[in-house]
């Protein structure tokens, strides 16, 4: 196994669309293998895209990616198929990313037979297998998807994402869907097929709460960019970026003490439109730091300590 | 101490299918003050905007519902006409939906619809109509609402369009908001600039708000009360600060291990699945997943009872 990251990005920057809006503006960013990236961020603040960038389903306008050493950037027909046995995604909705005419084997058989990696019987051994990693009985592979319930459901796509034994696993909003008695048990279930298989995940979520609980480091989006960039527990202890720490504030405490005691201030305003971005940095608009030169002067990702980057010119 | 505004006894939500009846909403009893935020919590399934939705007699075709008592003031909710619907609807209790782009009509302007409103419960006149509803988009913090109100949902941004609906609710000047996950759909950010928004509006006008929610944690935040509902039922009532500091139901105890610790408790499994072929459970709906399940609790099902944080209960390991 390499000792070099995963995923290396430099400078990757993606357009959309025939005005070229920018989904994503220069990103520079490791994933070390076996790690878990957190990915944070508002609606439209260009997490998703990051994710589906690095897997490829998106075409980069600049910069490159490379996996495991390899420039994967403009990698096309049977290497680029090749490369997607190694590369899974699990989406936020299990009730529209599983076809509702295919029975749940068949659908987890689909990339066996796609990658040609399965035949006769073993196909079956193999979705079997994988059903059994989440936890679901084997005879459940005749059944259809609108049998199952929610959470169950999320189980079958990441038996889905596993049978074609990938290395990294990109989770988008994968519990944002469930209950929270439910979220508690999908990431215990993903922390243990991350330790049983060697995975290694980059994981998005909204809610900040989970994105805690299950990554090594986290990286925070703003517009297009990475603004912050740390390990989780000094992301969550010292936050430096304004943007993070108003993230942090907006989480409600279950503690109404705690809640009602510190007079909560919202962040105002919204995330700008990337079709308009803000001159300097993009959060100056919102930001209660904001100076003369954070409204001219885009700021760059720096460290401030060791494995601690930030995009301000005036980190807490 | 003052009538509440809106009193709930009992109430029974059921679907009708071939199988029989079944009972989606048992048994439920509340009520609410003028000025006060309740908060009620509970699983998809739980029950808890059905029991919201048989107020405003919105339930599903196949759905009906059945209460000792639901009183807004004099009237008695369940047993309206359709005219009297018509006035009671918006103008004594209204709604705020999850998703404000499928409450909005798309191809009517902003504008048109809170005036909609306005010229219904108040028969004004399209000019102080017009007056009136730019007042409301400023309330809930819409910059430039002349301008907004010509513009269509497809124009407003999420969180946006959900201070538009919260707008069109308060048009009414209502007694009771009612708000159904209103910021569930809306980034962390947004969410708290909602409830900041809806916080003030219940200290300017008096008004009662039910705040529905899947989110316990969110509650702490805005609630003075909370009810926990599980599978139909209310399992727990009290103050905020009582349900979160000493929590007596094993069910609200897990979601508060679950929001704290990361750790699912005592909770193996998913809330159970409503299918009409089921037979009636017998019993404690939460004690298929509850690790102090006693023989009691799979045939009798607990009745709220008062509880030593000066709320109710519905739990045989806590009354017994």
């Amino acid at each position: 196994m390499s000792t070099g990251p995963m995923f290396d990005a430099r400078a990757l920057t993606v357009a959309f669309g025939r005005s070229r809006v920018l989904g994503l503006r220069a990103i520079d960013l490791t994933i070390a293998t076996g790690e878990t990236l957190g990915l944070v961020g508002e609606s439209g603040s260009g997490k998703s895209t990051l994710a589906r960038s690095l897997l490829r389903l998106n075409r980069a306008s600049a910069g490159s990616i490379r996996f495991q050493g390899r420039d994967i950037t403009r990698l096309q027909g049977t290497p680029l198929r090749a490369l997607r046995r190694q590369l899974q995604m699990i989406f936020q909705d299990p009730f529209s990313s599983l076809n509702p005419r295919l029975s749940i084997g068949r659908a987890i058989a689909e990339s066996l037979i796609i990658h040609g990696l399965a035949r006769g019987s073993e196909i079956q051994e193999r979705v079997a297998a994988s059903l059994a990693m989440v936890g679901l009985p084997a005879t459940l592979a005749s059944r259809m998807p609108h049998e199952f319930s929610g959470g169950q459901r999320q189980r079958i796509c990441i038996a889905r994402a596993l049978c074609c034994r990938p290395q990294f696993i990109a989770c988008d909003e994968v519990l944002s869907a469930l209950d929270v008695s439910l979220q508690g048990q999908m990431l215990d279930l993903l922390a243990r097929l991350k330790h049983q298989l060697g995975l290694t995940y980059l994981f998005i979520s909204h809610d900040l709460r989970v994105v805690q609980r299950i990554s090594d480091r986290v990286a925070v989006m703003y517009l297009g960019r990475i603004v912050e960039l740390a390990a989780t527990a000094e992301l969550y202890a010292h936050p430096a970026h304004p943007y993070t720490g108003a993230l942090l504030a907006a989480i409600p405490t279950p503690d109404p003490l705690i809640e009602r005691a510190r007079r909560f201030v919202a962040l105002p305003g919204e995330l700008p439109s990337p079709a308009r971005p803000p001159a300097g940095c993009a959060f100056h608009e919102r930001c209660p730091k904001a100076s003369a030169r954070c409204r001219t002067e885009l700021p760059p990702l720096a460290d401030i300590a060791p494995g601690h980057k930030v995009a301000c010119f005036h980190p807490n | 101490m003052s009538e509440p505004l809106l009193a709930v006894e009992n109430l029974c939500v059921t679907f009708a299918s071939e199988h029989g009846a079944h009972a989606a909403v048992s048994q439920v009893s509340f009520s609410l003050r003028a000025g006060e935020a309740l908060g009620v919590v509970g699983e998809s399934g739980s029950g808890k905007s059905l029991t919201m939705l048989s107020l405003l007699q919105l339930l599903p075709n196949g759905a009906s519902a059945a209460a000792t008592r639901a009183q807004l003031g004099e009237r008695e909710l369940l047993r309206l006409s359709r005219d009297q619907l018509n006035s009671v609807r918006g103008r004594e209790i209204a709604i705020v939906f999850q998703d404000p782009l499928t409450a909005l009509n798309p191809v009517l302007s902003i504008g048109r619809q809170i005036t909609e409103v306005l010229r219904h419960h108040f028969n004004l006149e399209p000019a102080p109509a017009r007056l009136r509803a730019v007042e409301l988009l400023t309330r809930v913090g819409i910059p430039d609402p002349a301008l907004r109100m010509n513009q269509y949902p497809h124009e407003f941004s999420g969180g946006m369009r959900q201070r538009v609906t919260i707008a069109m609710a308060l048009a009414g000047a209502p007694k009771v908001l009612i708000a159904d996950e209103p910021t569930t759909a809306l980034d962390v950010t947004v969410q708290a600039q909602i409830v900041s928004l809806i916080a003030d509006l219940l200290q300017q006008t008096g008004m009662g708000v039910i705040w529905v929610t899947h989110d316990l944690a969110l509650l702490a935040r805005i609630a003075d009360r909370v009810l926990v509902m599980f599978a139909g039922r209310i399992m727990e009532s009290a103050t905020c600060e009582e349900l979160f500091t000493r929590p007596q139901h094993p069910y609200t105890q897990s979601l508060l291990s679950t929001l704290r610790e990361g750790r699912t408790a005592t909770t193996g499994g998913e809330a159970p699945m409503v299918s009409h072929a089921d037979p009636a459970p017998v019993g404690c709906p939460f004690a298929p997943r509850c690790a102090w399940v006693m023989d009691i609790c799979r045939a009798t099902v607990p009745v709220m009872t008062p509880a030593a944080h000066g709320g109710q209960v519905a739990c045989w390991k806590v009354t017994r």
